[in-house]
């Protein structure tokens, strides 16, 4: 049901990172589908330093509040304005206009390629 | 992600089942096939499983309140008392006046335990002079079922669960009237708002009540099990020319939320009354009912606490089971009920009890919303009321 781009990489959270120097991150169809139309996004600031696999913000839809971890050790470089604006972008367009923040990564982060990815939740949504 | 919020009981989180696979568990409506030919996405709530949304739970919000939407409701419990002492016996185990309803009429009221305590909120219809049909939220049906039962001794009267007999269906929104007026060839306008008529539908025998939980417009349909699927199918024909979509409970639990509706296990509850949740009025104190001397010392002394309406001043909605803070001490007052972004305000609404004297409107509060102290201000319910030039 969700296709899965080849051209990013994911973490088991379910975001996605785009493949430049400075990764664009987001969160994947597959968790926007889960969580429901997501009415307000709590994103980290620009210069805020993370850690892989910490909470940097939440995500809240009609029914629930997520937290977002971040997908790998970095610094915040840029923050998306308009999906701060309209949060339905994560659901309407995940891997395009619906992207989070720009991640400095200060790592080489374990992730996911779209394969990976694809068999964790195919694996997921037959649970 | 993971939730950090933990959805309640009654609101599950839509992550467990997306694949909307079946709970063995959990039983099913006779719709069940609808809902996975429409691709809905499934939860368990109260031991069934049932549509949560078929796609955005916010368009289908939004559908009931400029057009329409259908719903499955299959999962609610239906109660039948039948004899000569039905009228009496329903006085006596009830908190309001059922022998005062006309046939044809419906009531909303409740089942209180001796301590005055909210055991249901209940619809009761009147469908002729010695028969009502009691309709109970799912998760209490048995208790209701049995209360009833034993609340019967020494009345001429027959209390028989019969949830297994109908299936449930709800058109809500502006234009259900011109769908059922479609769809039935009945004068669905003659039908007055909490009145109940048998009709045809789909060429099968319903019973058509105007009565709903959205704060719209709306009828709801029993029909026999066996019929539904032909009665959705008609309705669902019927409806797509008014715009009308399936509706699931996600919607269904937001759009009563910002009509003021409790909840039962959420604003009503066993620990609570019908005079701290506003509803004091339900009560009918100059006749015998279980409960009463317990309600009739609580409205003598007032309740202590009282539900209330909260808006935020911020984005992050208040979420059921989060504390109510005093806003300069920081000390805990209150509990949030029920609270969501609400998509026709297009801001977050909740629903708390607080003490008696925090309660008027324009009290300025706190509600610690995961860790933070977020500005609060109490507010009139409910938070939407349907424009005006409407039915009712």
């Amino acid at each position: 049901m969700n296709t899965v781009p080849e051209n990013l990489r994911y973490t088991r959270d379910h975001e996605w990172l785009s493949d430049e120097d400075v990764p664009a991150v987001g969160i994947t169809a597959f968790a926007g589908d889960a969580l429901g139309d997501i009415v307000y996004l709590e994103l980290p600031a620009v210069g805020t330093s993370v850690t892989a696999g910490d909470p940097c913000g939440e995500v809240e839809s009609t029914k629930s509040v997520s937290e977002l971890y971040a997908p790998a050790d970095g610094e915040i470089v840029e923050v998306n304005p308009a999906v701060a604006d309209d949060p339905s972008l994560v659901n309407s367009d995940p891997y395009g206009q619906g992207w989070l923040f720009r991640l400095r990564l200060t790592g080489a982060p374990e992730l996911l390629d779209a394969a990976e990815y694809a068999a964790l939740i195919g694996a997921e949504g037959s649970r | 992600m993971s939730a950090v919020a933990s959805p309640t009981a009654a609101h599950p989180c839509p992550e467990r089942d997306t694949a909307g696979h079946d709970q063995p568990s959990a039983r099913q409506t006779p719709l069940h096939g609808v809902h996975r030919g429409l691709g809905a996405v499934l939860t368990e709530f109260a031991g069934w499983t049932m549509p949560l949304r078929y796609g955005s739970e916010t368009a289908e919000h939004h559908a009931v309140r400029r057009a329409a939407a259908l719903f499955d409701l299959s999962h609610m419990g239906e109660i039948e008392v039948t004899g000569p002492g039905a009228a009496a016996m329903l006085d006596r185990a009830l908190v309001g006046r059922l022998s005062a309803v006309g046939v044809g009429r419906a009531r909303y009221t409740m089942l209180c335990a001796p301590d005055g305590g909210v055991l249901d909120d209940l619809i009761v219809y009147r469908l002729e002079e010695q028969r009502y049909l009691v309709v109970a939220n799912a998760a209490n049906t048995s208790v209701v079922s049995a209360a009833l039962a034993e609340r019967a001794a020494g009345f001429q009267a027959m209390v028989r669960d019969v949830s297994a007999d109908w299936a449930l269906l709800a058109v809500q929104g502006p234009r259900s009237a011109d769908i059922l007026r479609a769809v039935t060839g009945s004068d669905v306008d003659a039908l007055r708002y909490y009145a109940i008529d048998p009709a045809v539908l789909a060429g099968t025998p319903v019973l058509l009540a105007r009565t709903g939980y959205t704060g719209e417009d709306g009828f709801e349909v029993y029909c026999a099990p066996g019929d539904a699927t032909a009665v959705w199918a008609a309705i669902s024909a019927a409806g797509a020319g008014h715009g009308l979509v399936p509706a699931g409970l996600a919607c269904r639990d937001t759009l009563r939320l910002e009509a003021g509706m409790p909840l039962y296990g959420h604003e009503l509850t066993a620990g609570r009354t019908p005079f701290e949740a506003g509803l004091g009025r339900v009560a009918v104190l100059d006749k015998p009912f279980v409960g009463r001397d317990a309600l009739h010392a609580r409205a003598a002394s007032g309740p202590a606490e009282l539900l209330v309406g909260l808006l935020p001043a911020g984005r992050r909605a208040p979420r059921a089971g989060y504390a109510v803070l005093d806003p300069d001490t920081g000390d805990r007052i209150g509990t949030v009920t029920s609270g969501a972004p609400s998509p026709t305000l297009g801001r977050p609404i909740a629903m708390a009890y607080v003490p008696a004297d925090r309660a008027a409107v324009g009290t300025v509060l706190a509600v610690d919303i995961r860790g933070s102290r977020d500005t609060v201000t109490v507010v009139e319910l409910p938070f939407y009321r349907r424009p005006a030039g409407g039915h009712a």
